[in-house]
């Protein structure tokens, strides 16, 4: 380790406890950095592709989650490594920007670390190694473009968004009923999307999941389900064309925030007290009914006594429900939230066609309903299946599909999926390496290999020749001319994806190459890493 | 520098072969487990908590011995999940789904080391229980018309249902209990609106249903002890000193006097509140709450039976029966009933009231969906032909997994043979071989231990309870066939408490 020195033939301390710190530098560094980015890489490479396996992991506190998603794989996996870190952080800008392709993205950064290692063995330098991979990407990007396919749908027409959803869910385990599960991610994103202005708030959709029955039963509301039930036993379980008083105040006396004292003193003090208590409980109650109102909806608890009045006054209420349910609810009945019973007019009440309570299997779950509603806006998916896990699993790949389809419908760009594109980018990238003079016509050839990756790990995880596969499709697509040439994953017999309908969105498969090389960049200057050693 | 590690320190990476040994080992050491309580033969588990006073239960309930079991595998954890979401759903069948899924994984294991990919064995698996659950829905008997004959089968099923458990002595008076307990609901599945009392003492033959409603409390003093034609009030409401809600009120006085002034205006409040309930015209008075010396007091005056500290359960079922003051609204008031079990000790009283459980969730369920099934085996043989039919038809390397299917529904009858002390591959096979025949009855007759008529012997299944072993079973054991890898965080570091 360099040390300076003073005229004294002191050292001068340039780090902190220098002694108990471990420091790599050079192409040790950049060695260390690209072997643990391949490593994370290698454990999601076997989860690509509707053969991919699932992982199995444990948290701390002994939960177990078994998941193929990328993001989620990466995100539990208690990651200490800085470089790793990265990784995480790849797949997870990956999963809020497009939502979908997780898993692919960090098999690409890998693949292209594993073609950089090669490139500095042969003692290139690592930064004209990122300038190769940016050229390569930005060629990879245009090329993209050029065999995308735009495809049309409407309100009508939902069956592209389906095929597209289908090839998603189709990695996944709930794959058995992918046809409807994706039906179910398109209609929900259709109700709340705006096709004029292109934009899906998927806030707007809820995905709720209650164990028990089959994946077939999972469902579709237009409307809102809210987890509880009505704060008296004895409510009605059903209402029609409910009102719906939709209150952030409880129905408790009220607590100024000033401290403030109520002196007893005289007997005279205290029953006026208790008269101005109970006047106060009716007042709250009969302040609902007066509006018109038929349900109400708060967010924090009640009193007994209120209670009972409610129960007495026949106004059904529901109580300790969610700030975000409290929300949606106010979207989709088109009512506002009331934050003080004197603020309740007749035009704040949202409106629902049916509220009702539904309860499930021996326990006492009970489920609240609320549809029909005023702005059909919100929606929620209802998922059921065998258990918790599966349960779980499914939100992720019902996530996944629906931001699928809403990329779809922000820009309604495809391209072919299967490794289809990827390996038509890498001929594109291999045919333009040979014009660029310099050490950069490396690197650019690398990412070329690089992208075949994909395809490779595709094919070996369906029990393909990998090496054989891919180069019959390759060869394929260059003879033909045709880029929708894909690994046939399935086998259905036929190469052509386009025959196999299977698609993926454009954005998608463009952020992943620009993600990657991004972060492969990132991960080739490095070259010093300074790292408190354990003790 | 190679780096090893990535993960964090004590977290521990397990990858291919070697996580797929570790999910089949754990998942089918927990099948080992309670595979011995399966059937009518089958034997209990104590259970011994770990908590203070080392609490002991005696159980042959699936859900209720995975429950108390602290597991670690995590393949272990995704049965335990399975068998606690049968029991929430349809409430038996906990020990058959686990075990199913556990054959299964068996099944598998023996796949995967004949080099059959996972992926190949969970499409043959998908097939297979699609075929399965086809069979059965040939083969099922609907009973929803003729109301004569759906009360036996729902006397046969509560009969099935408990012969396995240790009620199977008096399986006859149980069943007649829950039927009853079940037809009162007429088609809801609230449970909760049967009450379960245990009272030790006396014999399990001893226990009764009882039409109304019985509260496990006593009447306040000097009040009278039988009221017919009551009319009773239900309440919430403190029968002590009522607090001032209001925030920040207290008290304040400066004499004696004050104080006594204020305590007579709260004893005023008190009379003027059991005024206003008497003036109801009750003459009975069930409270949540505690009601205090000097109300009850007012009560016995008047002649009111008062009841305090009804619990929660209590109450809502209690004005769910006679449609009281706060029942008003409700339409249907006369469906509760009340089962009072006694026996020799609590362990027994426990069980008998997890059984008890068990049988009524079924037949609520089976109210719900008619449909009904044999039993005794029956259903696994009828599924494991059509399946081996399946195999035989369908070409590539999913038959085999198809195949292993087949064996692993045979496994339950096996077991419930095994478990009985019979021989159990003498009589898989002459089952086999009754059910190449159209139209077969015939299941394992454990009482005599050989193959009998399961019609004739009155044995019969819900289609629920099977349909819901079938899936979920199915559903567990693919999850974890597709795992090829585990990773293992670091336990949570609990803090040294000295």
């Amino acid at each position: 380790m360099a040390l300076a020195f003073d005229e004294y033939g002191r050292p001068f301390i340039i780090l902190k406890e220098q002694e108990s710190k471990t420091r790599l530098r050079g192409i040790e560094a950049q060695k260390a950095n690209i072997s643990a980015g391949k490593a994370v890489a290698r454990i999601l490479r076997t989860s690509l592709g509707p053969k991919g396996m699932d992982k199995m992991l444990q948290s701390p506190d002994g939960d177990v989650t078994i998941t193929n998603d990328g993001a989620t794989i990466l995100e539990q996996m208690d990651v200490d490594n800085q470089i790793a870190k990265l990784m995480v952080e790849l797949s997870r800008s990956q999963d809020y920007e497009i939502g979908d392709g997780t898993t692919g993205v960090v098999v690409m950064a890998g693949a292209l670390l594993e073609q950089a290692e090669r490139l500095l063995e042969r003692g290139i330098h690592p930064i004209r190694i990122a300038e190769g991979y940016e050229v390569a990407s930005r060629i990879a990007f245009e090329h993209l473009e050029r065999i995308a396919q735009k495809f049309d749908f409407g309100p009508a027409n939902i069956e592209p968004l389906v095929q597209t959803c289908m090839t998603t869910l189709s990695s996944k385990i709930v794959n058995r009923c992918k046809r409807s599960l994706a039906e179910i991610s398109v209609k929900a994103v259709l109700a709340v999307a705006d096709l004029e202005r292109k934009d899906v708030n998927l806030d707007l959709i809820k995905v709720e999941g209650k164990v028990g029955g089959k994946l077939e039963d999972t469902e579709l509301i237009y409307g809102i389900t809210v987890d509880k039930d009505m704060s008296h036993p004895q409510m009605p379980k059903q209402i029609k064309d409910a009102k719906i008083a939709i209150l952030t105040c409880p129905f408790e006396p009220p607590k100024p925030k000033t401290k403030h004292k109520v002196d007893i003193d005289t007997v005279e003090k205290f029953q006026t007290l208790r008269q101005q208590e109970q006047k106060y409980f009716d007042d709250m109650v009969q302040k609902c009914k007066d509006v018109g109102s038929t349900l109400v909806i708060c967010q924090w608890g009640f009193d007994d006594e209120a209670n009972h009045l409610l129960m007495h006054r026949n106004l059904p209420a529901v109580r300790w429900v969610g700030g975000v349910e409290l929300e949606l609810i106010a979207i989709a009945t088109g009512g506002r939230i009331v934050p003080r019973f004197q603020e309740l007019t007749p035009e704040k009440l949202g409106k629902a066609g049916l509220v009702r309570e539904r309860s499930f299997g021996t326990t006492k779950d009970k489920m609240l309903y609320i549809e029909h509603c005023a702005n059909s806006r919100a929606v929620t998916i209802f998922i059921r299946g065998g258990n918790k896990m599966m349960i779980e699993e499914t939100k992720r790949s019902i996530h996944d599909a629906l931001c699928v389809a809403r990329n779809l419908i922000r820009n309604n760009s495809i391209v072919y999926g299967g490794g289809s594109a990827e390996i038509s980018c890498s001929i594109a990238v291999e045919a333009a390496a040979d014009k660029y003079p310099g050490v950069e016509q490396y690197a650019i050839r690398a990412f070329a290999d690089a992208l075949d990756a994909v395809p490779m790990a595709l094919a070996e995880n369906s029990g393909l020749q990998p090496i054989e596969t891919l180069s019959a499709v390759k060869s394929q697509q260059i003879k033909e001319n045709n880029p929708h040439c894909g690994i046939d994953c399935n086998d259905v017999g036929t190469n052509d994806m386009r025959e196999q309908n299977v698609f993926e969105t454009l954005i998608g498969k463009q952020q992943q190459i620009l993600l990657a090389t991004q972060v492969v960049k990132m991960i080739l200057k490095i070259d010093d890493v300074i790292s408190p050693s354990e003790y | 520098m190679a780096v090893d590690r990535i993960l964090k320190d004590d977290a521990s990476e397990e990858k291919g072969e070697r996580a797929r040994m570790a999910s089949f080992v754990g998942a089918i050491a927990i099948t080992d487990l309670i595979k011995t309580t399966l059937g009518p033969k089958g034997m209990d588990k104590i259970l011994q908590s770990t908590g203070r006073g080392h609490e002991v239960t005696v159980t042959n309930d699936g859900a209720t011995i995975l429950k108390s079991l602290h597991i670690d595998n995590p393949a272990a954890k995704v049965l335990i999940d399975i068998s606690k979401v049968q029991d929430d759903e349809v409430g038996d069948g906990t020990t058959s789904v686990v075990v199913l899924a556990g054959e299964l994984l068996r099944e598998a294991e023996k796949l995967v080391a004949a080099k059959i990919h996972p992926m190949t064995i969970i499409s043959g698996f998908r097939m297979a229980a699609e075929c399965a659950r086809n069979a059965l829905l040939q083969r099922v008997v609907d009973n929803k018309e003729n109301a004569e004959k759906f009360k036996s089968d729902l006397m046969k099923i509560a009969m099935t249902t408990l012969s396995s458990k240790i009620l199977s002595q008096d399986k006859e008076h149980f069943a007649q209990l829950a039927v009853d307990a079940v037809m009162r609901l007429k088609g809801s599945t609230n449970l909760e609106a049967i009450q379960i009392i245990k009272k030790p003492g006396g014999s399990l033959k001893d226990s009764f249903l009882d039409e109304g409603f019985i509260l496990d409390k006593k009447i306040g003093v000097g009040q009278p002890k039988r009221i017919e034609n009551a009319k009773i009030l239900v309440a919430n409401t403190a029968m002590d000193t009522d607090k001032v809600k209001i925030y920040g009120a207290r008290v304040r006085v400066d004499s004696m006097a004050k104080v006594a002034q204020i305590e007579a205006a709260e004893k005023e409040k008190m009379k003027e509140k059991v005024q206003k309930i008497i003036g109801h015209g009750i003459n009975c008075f069930v409270n949540r709450q505690l009601i205090y010396n000097f109300p009850e007091e007012l009560f016995a005056d008047a002649g009111v039976l008062a009841i305090e500290h009804a619990d929660f359960d209590g109450i809502e079922r209690l004005a769910l029966v006679t449609g009281g003051e706060i029942a008003s609204t409700f339409d249907n008031p006369e469906s509760a009933c009340t089962i009072v079990l006694r026996g020799a000790s609590h362990h027994v009283l426990d069980e008998a009231e997890r059984s008890l459980h068990d049988a009524l969730c079924v037949l609520s369920q089976t109210v719900n969906d008619t449909r009904v099934l044999l039993g005794g085996g029956w259903p696994e043989m009828v599924m494991a032909k059509e399946v081996d039919e399946l195999a035989r038809k369908t070409p590539g390397k999913k038959s085999h997994a198809i195949e292993a299917f087949s064996r692993a529904l045979i496994a339950i009858p096996t077991i419930i043979a095994d478990n009985a002390g019979l021989d159990s591959a003498d009589l898989v096979a002459k089952l086999r071989a009754e059910h190449h025949k159209e139209g077969c009855n015939a299941g394992i007759d454990v009482i005599t231990g050989s193959v009998g008529d399961m019609a004739e012997l009155g044995i019969s299944e819900a289609f629920k309870v099977k349909q819901a072993v079938l899936l979920s079973a199915t559903e567990a054991a693919e999850m974890i066939l597709r795992v090829d890898e585990i990773i293992t965080c670091a336990p949570r570091r609990r803090e040294d408490r000295m």
